[in-house]
């Protein structure tokens, strides 16, 4: 377990912009109550592995003492870097991305199934939308219930969501919740 | 000849009124007439008889046709005859009655002995009938109180090679139960218990599937009625049951949620406020959205029991000993809100796929997840700085009989001994001792002077005494813990005395549960309160047993322990300068409650690490390199160029742009640097 080192924070901080935009400050800032000290510590992000984790302080601390053979997670992952030295965030760090997010999109019951087996979301399925998104911006699909299920890159933009017919690609699918259960030994 | 004849005719008269007013009176009498008739002739009887009987039996046949013409002679001369003959018979039988014969008819005597004759046989028909009806009776009551006969030797041996008979099998086990449910009135005499138990346990073995020394081990613990109960209730499986993610939702809402899609379910018990029981579904409960989103996590009813008993509070540190799948350390981060710290281990490297996803699905976030074996993990996390620990310790599994079946069979004296998993997993641990030592490490790593906690949860889901009671019992023994109740009332309390072991009278606080009186799989829950830090601390994992009884400061008081020290007392010497050390370390770990010792952090300083730039660089040109391999530059160059590139080594034609390195290991060739480096940057700039 190591902190990150300037280029991996920058992909790190490049993908989460890219849902977050300006809040990204709230990420890096919020006070955590983790750890059993009194008073509010902050977050890091540590690899390990290949794998970025989204910690609180105290924990970091008392993780260094565990081998690195023998650790296996801590706190929050939120993605991982492949071979190549991409970076992409996995679906743990829903929690994370969806508090944050700044472009949302509600998808209607009937199509909810379909997104969580991987598929795009279409515009047939497309309940509510926020304002002012970009093509390649990112987007937390939500439910109607406002459950977060997943996140994605935006397709095309606002304007032209409209003119598309209903079976056009709105969102891309990037990670959803019924990885859980499809993917569990990739996560 | 002629009074003969005269006879025949008053015979015929005679028997036609009684004949016809018996008719009238009872059909038996009839009945019992030819019944007589058929004995007179079956008794050596006189001639007289012989004569009056064909008579008779010609009347007999030719009743009906006779009776209208002897009607019609009887009609009019015969009634005052009747009149009195009747009464005459009357005073027949009563004169039969009293045997003495004398009649008051001045007939002759062979009427009077053919009346005599068949009075007496239908008082004989009488007497027969009752006894038979006595005998009925009688056969009755002894077919139920002919007691159940324990099959012989023979019997077993043609049962063992049919097929077993189920049915059969099924009534002999129900009978034994009955029998010793009351041994004195209902057993065979000659009988003693053992052998009706005896035949119990192979009955049940055969008809439900288990092997003998598990089947023996349960009739040991239970009341044969209440065996029998126990035993049904682990044919069926236990209901479904699921626990709200507080971190989440209420129970409320997410019941709500559910019951939309089509769940019926059901709040789980009063003494659980977030668990719900699913009864059945239309839509498959592991797989819905709100699961994937983190909702609710399916969990039986047991499970839920040992965190409730532990009770961790907020910012407190909690270690899970062995935390796969992850349902009770979700449970106890739940309590907890998230705050303070859990280390959840887990031994079994397969497992800790599911555990870590299961953190993340539910929104764990005060989580470290580490892969060590149990024993060591006071080494790694160090000794009484934890506040809680929570040990659901790897059992036989006897209590989840009803979720896997191959228990029954594949448990031994052997396996509870060993304490093996599930068949399932791997089985590492090699005794019985493995799980006392895990128990004796649990409680190391709690700090007794914590200022909430300082409790140890140990719990199993098996009901085999030596997995639960006595290995309570032997913590008891060698450390400073003491047993507080659970918070669990609704259990049963844990055995004080089985058999021949006789155990801390505390151990009437520990909690059992069964599914025949609980409706939740088979479970043991027990909560240590460590009292003081001073009992020994074990150190490496194979001296500890050793080097537990050397410490002076020890406060094992029972006798049993001195012969066990005297067998040490050879590895005493070997042992005391461990000890020492162990007492240094721990006595600098528990005052400032860091676990990296003195010495290691002084020797981390001497190393000498490159600067973060140049780390930073050095990456980077690993990352350069993974991705250019892909694009190999020697394809598309001209042959000569490719000459001047392979003279040199890969490593140098790359990282030369990047700058000095510290890398003292490569090499090249200065000769070929220039000229290579401006070919490269007219590539680039190209």
């Amino acid at each position: 377990m190591r902190p990150l080192d300037e280029a991996e924070t920058t992909a790190v901080f490049e993908k989460l912009f890219k849902f977050t935009g300006n809040n990204l400050k709230n990420i890096v800032e919020n006070p955590s109550h983790e750890g059993p000290d009194p008073n509010p510590g902050r977050y890091c992000f540590r690899l390990h592995k290949n794998r970025v984790y989204y910690v609180s302080e105290s924990l970091v601390k008392r993780a260094t003492n565990i081998a690195r053979p023998k650790l296996v997670s801590l706190g929050t992952c939120i993605g991982k870097f492949t071979h190549g030295g991409k970076f992409h965030l996995t679906i743990q760090a829903l929690s994370l991305v969806a508090a944050n997010a700044r472009h949302k999109v509600w998808i209607k019951p009937t199509s909810e199934m379909s997104f969580l087996y991987g598929n795009h979301v279409l515009k047939g399925g497309l309940g509510r939308i926020t304002d002012s998104i970009a093509p390649g911006d990112g987007v937390v699909v939500y439910s109607m219930s406002d459950v977060p299920l997943g996140f994605g890159v935006a397709a095309k933009s606002m304007q032209d969501c409209r003119k598309l017919d209903p079976n056009g690609i709105v969102v891309l699918h990037q990670s959803d919740i019924g990885e859980y259960l499809r993917m569990e030994d990739e996560l | 000849m002629a009074p003969v004849v005269l006879n025949k005719k008053r015979g015929k008269k005679w028997q036609k009124p009684p004949l016809e007013k018996k008719q009238r009176k009872n059909d038996p009498f009839v009945e019992k007439r030819s019944k007589t008739e058929e004995i007179s002739n079956d008794s050596d009887s006189d001639i007289e008889n012989e004569e009056v009987k064909d008579p008779q039996e010609f009347e007999d046949e030719g009743e009906e046709s006779g009776s209208d013409t002897g009607s019609e002679l009887l009609s009019d001369g015969d009634d005052p005859l009747a009149d009195d003959f009747l009464r005459g018979s009357d005073d027949e039988e009563k004169g039969r009655d009293s045997d003495s014969g004398s009649d008051s008819d001045s007939d002759s005597d062979s009427d009077v002995s053919d009346i005599e004759k068949k009075s007496r046989a239908i008082d004989e028909e009488r007497a027969r009938e009752k006894e038979e009806a006595l005998e009925e009776m009688q056969l009755n009551i002894r077919e139920e109180s002919d007691e159940f006969r324990l099959p012989t030797k023979e019997e077993i041996e043609e049962e063992k090679q049919q097929p077993p008979d189920l049915p059969n099998l099924q009534r002999r086990i129900k009978e034994i139960v009955r029998v010793l449910s009351n041994f004195k009135d209902l057993s065979q005499k000659g009988t003693s218990r053992k052998e009706y138990v005896q035949q119990l346990k192979l009955d049940l073995g055969s008809y439900y599937g288990y092997n003998e020394f598990l089947i023996g081990a349960l009739v040991e613990m239970f009341p044969p009625v209440e065996l029998m109960e126990l035993i049904e209730s682990f044919e069926k499986p236990r209901p479904i049951c699921l626990r709200t993610n507080t971190l989440k939702t209420r129970r409320r809402d997410l019941a709500d949620v559910l019951i939309n899609r089509g769940v019926n379910l059901d709040p789980l018990s009063k003494w659980s406020k977030v668990g719900l029981v699913v009864y059945d579904s239309q839509v498959p409960i592991g797989a819905t959205p709100e699961y994937m989103a983190g909702f609710y996590m399916l969990q039986s009813a047991s499970s839920f029991l040992p965190v409730m008993a532990l009770a961790p509070q907020e910012k407190e540190r909690v270690i899970d000993m062995a935390a796969a799948p992850g349902g009770k350390t979700t449970y106890i981060a739940a309590l907890m809100k998230n705050t303070g710290l859990i280390y959840a281990n887990e031994m079994k490297a397969s497992r800790l796929k599911s555990l870590t996803a299961n953190l993340h699905r539910m929104g764990v976030t005060n989580t470290i997840v580490c892969n060590y074996d149990g024993n060591e993990l006071p080494k790694v996390l160090g000794l009484n700085t934890v506040d809680r620990v929570l040990l659901d310790a790897p059992c036989s599994g006897t209590g989840v009989i009803s979720k896997d079946e191959s228990v029954k069979t594949s448990k031994s004296l052997e396996d509870i001994q060993k304490c093996s998993y599930l068949q399932k997993f791997i089985n590492d641990f090699d005794d019985i001792l493995s799980v006392k030592q895990l128990i004796l490490a649990a409680i190391d790593m709690v700090d007794a002077n914590s200022k909430s906690g300082g409790y140890i949860v140990y719990s199993t889901c098996s009901i085999m005494v030596t997995e639960n009671e006595a290995v309570i019992d032997y913590a008891l023994k060698k450390r400073d813990v003491k047993l507080v109740p659970c918070g669990l009332d609704f259990g049963r309390q844990g055995f004080v005395r089985f058999r021949e072991h006789r155990f801390h009278p505390s151990l009437e606080k520990t909690r059992r549960f069964y599914p025949h009186v609980h409706n939740m799989d088979g479970f043991f829950v027990a909560k240590l309160k460590k009292m003081s830090n001073s009992k020994k601390t074990s150190a490496g994992p194979q001296p500890s047993e050793t080097v537990e009884q050397q410490t002076p400061e020890s406060n094992v008081s029972n006798g049993d322990k001195k012969t066990e020290e005297n067998s040490e007392q050879v590895l005493m010497k070997k042992a005391t300068t461990k000890a020492k050390d162990l007492k240094k370390k721990t006595s600098g770990l528990a005052e400032n409650g860091n676990v990296e010792s003195p010495s290691n952090e002084k020797r981390r300083k001497k190393r000498k690490f490159p600067s973060r730039e140049e780390i930073s660089k050095v990456r980077e040109e690993k990352r350069k390199t993974l991705r250019e391999k892909k694009f190999t530059p020697t394809k598309y160059l001209s042959p000569r160029r490719k000459d001047m590139i392979s003279q040199t080594p890969d490593n140098s034609a790359m990282t030369q742009t990047a700058g000095k390195t510290r890398r003292p290991t490569f090499t090249y060739d200065r000769s070929v640097e220039g000229p290579l480096r401006s070919m490269i940057a007219r590539r680039r700039g190209a």
